[in-house]
């Protein structure tokens, strides 16, 4: 017999007592919390799901949108969708490579510098500008000169997009162990050569997702290009350089102060279409990051 | 002074323990091999803080010399000199001269990163990037313009052989260098170094965070590539010093009390064998017998 009678066991129970119950009260506010939060995020989806999947038919992806006092199931979204897929990919090639450098230049070059702190800031700044601000300022900087067109809303979005991109890849480029910067310099590289192809590979995981998320959230954006894509088009400009143009979050929020049935629907589907793209967005997003991450262990 | 002191056989059987070691001792005077370094009057500061200062000593081609002494003593610092690893931190400065070759370090139209080409470095923690195994190897003669895919792959193959990890990476050379044990990484350092075929090797501490086995390895590899590289190694462990080191650098911390100041000094250098057999400094024969950290 290993324990000797006359020895008290140990006794390793959790004692009862306030300690206890403090613990069980914090757990139940914390599984609490986590229901509050999930409601309104169930609620929305299953909201858009029910009410949008029965505007989705057919050719709801590809028509043109017809005159709001169309019934249900007549015309569809393709000019908002094809304005959305273009605005969007123009804003990331303006704000993505820019954001990038820039948070190279923060992290790599600035050092701290008053230039790189001076960018810091304001991209801090800027992060923290409402929307409707930089769509105000893209009518006040082009709009006014040259015209409604996809590109301005290009152009919106993509101020709106430039801190996040640049946020991101900063925290991302900042996460980078000197320890390989080092390794790279002792072999010889320049300085370039080192950011190029060791500390640029090593965060661009990171730095693609936090893209894709600045792209998803510019996706859903209506206040930056309501006066700068004019939008009211029933058929799709191709020309993201030139002319009017439509995206899917002003068509909902168009239809949605319709009050016929039928634009109301379309709104629905159209919502439903959005929270698709996003979705599609996040995934692209995890399975990008997953691939570079292949040799980070 | 403050760390734990390395497992050093006790004072009487010292002299044996240095008489033991494999690498034939050589003769301090001129029989030496040409000489690669030439420390003129060293100091190095961190912005105002001096952290080594007065250092002069040569360093001879193809032999082992390794660096002792306690922390803050100014090795790593003085070791980081020869490869100008030290203009990374911002505000370092030297004063005095390191020449390599007859051509001074610290020139004005010297280049650092032609300077590293030359002159490789070993770091403490092994740091492989996160790349393959074969791209980390590869990385430098890419940096030196190699693109040739078969000459490439000779390369990678015989800096892997030097380094001895060639036989447990050659079915793998496609997963990440992050995925192989402390040792092996730290092999994959080593090969990734010479892959570019420097004239000097500089080693950091390469095996502190290694077990006494692949510590044993890296210092076989030492003693195989002392034939063609000049190596300086920074170590706390003077078993380590007496194993591998043809000769021996002990740097001891000055410490000054009205300025509540450390500076790193160079106390002694010499041969191995006569620096732990018959060290002529006190502080020196306090180090390497133990009684002093």
């Amino acid at each position: 017999m290993a324990v000797a009678p006359q020895q008290q066991r140990a006794d390793l129970r959790e004692p009862a007592g306030w300690r206890r119950t403090k613990n069980r009260i914090a757990t139940v506010l914390m599984v609490l919390s986590f229901v509050v939060v999930i409601i309104p995020l169930g609620f929305v989806l299953y909201t858009t799901i029910a009410k949008g999947a029965s505007a989705i038919t057919g050719s709801f992806l590809t028509s043109p949108i017809p005159s709001v006092v169309e019934p249900v199931n007549v015309g569809g979204i393709w000019p908002a969708i094809l304005g959305t897929l273009e605005i969007t990919a123009l804003a990331t090639v303006i704000a993505v490579p820019l954001g990038v450098l820039g948070a190279v230049y923060l992290n790599e070059y600035g050092g701290n510098n008053w230039l790189s702190r001076f960018i810091g800031f304001m991209a801090d700044v800027m992060t923290g500008v409402p929307s409707i601000i930089m769509g105000l300022f893209i009518y006040s900087i082009w709009v006014l000169h040259f015209g409604y067109s996809g590109l301005a809303g290009a152009l919106a979005l993509g101020a709106l997009m430039l801190p996040i991109v640049i946020r991101s890849s900063y925290e991302m480029l900042r996460l980078v162990p000197d320890s390989l910067r080092q390794g790279s310099y002792a072999l010889g590289a320049s300085k370039s050569r080192v950011t190029l192809t060791v500390v640029l590979p090593a965060a661009v995981g990171g730095i693609v997702s936090g893209a894709l998320l600045a792209v998803a959230r510019a996706a859903g954006e209506t206040a930056p290009l309501l006066f700068v894509i004019l939008g009211g088009l029933t058929t799709g400009n191709a020309n993201v350089f030139h002319g009017a143009n439509i995206a899917l979050p002003m068509l909902i929020f168009q239809n949605a102060s319709s009050p016929y049935p039928g634009a109301q629907a379309r709104g629905w589907g159209a919502a439903l279409t959005l929270i698709a793209i996003a979705f599609i967005l996040m995934i692209a997003a995890r399975v990008v990051t997953a691939r570079f991450a292949r040799y980070a262990r | 002074m403050d760390e734990p002191l390395p497992n050093v056989a006790a004072k009487t059987e010292l002299p044996k323990l240095a008489v033991a070691r494999s690498a034939a001792p050589r003769d301090d005077s001129g029989a030496a091999g040409n000489l690669i370094f030439d420390v003129r009057d060293v100091s190095i500061y961190y912005g105002s803080f001096k952290a080594v200062t007065g250092v002069t000593m040569p360093i001879h081609e193809n032999e082992i010399t390794a660096f002792i002494g306690s922390s803050g003593s100014g090795k790593s610092t003085m070791l980081r000199s020869f490869n100008r690893m030290n203009d990374l931190v911002p505000g370092s400065r030297l004063e005095g001269d390191v020449s390599y070759r007859g051509e001074s370090l610290y020139g004005r139209d010297v280049s650092a990163t032609a300077v590293r080409r030359r002159i490789g470095m070993v770091f403490q923690k092994p740091n492989p990037f996160p790349k393959s195994i074969y791209d980390n190897v590869a990385y430098g003669p890419r940096i030196n313009g190699i693109r040739n895919k078969a000459k490439l792959d000779e390369i990678v193959e015989n800096s892997l052989r030097k380094a001895a990890l060639w036989e447990e990476v050659r079915s793998r050379l496609n997963t990440s260098g992050l995925s192989l044990s402390g040792g092996q990484a730290q092999r994959l350092c080593i090969a990734r170094t010479i892959a570019v075929e420097p004239d000097v090797v500089l080693m950091d501490e390469p095996a502190s965070a290694l077990d006494p086995i692949a510590t044993g390895a890296i210092e076989d590899l030492m003693r195989e590539l002392r034939s063609k590289y000049t190596i300086v190694i920074v170590t706390h462990n003077m078993q380590q010093a007496t194993r591998v080191s043809d000769r021996t650098a002990f740097f001891s911390v000055l410490v000054n009390e009205e300025s509540d100041t450390r500076t790193g000094v160079l106390v002694e250098h010499g041969t191995t064998q006569q620096i732990f057999e018959d060290p002529q400094d006190s502080r020196t024969q306090a180090y390497v017998t133990g009684r002093m950290g």
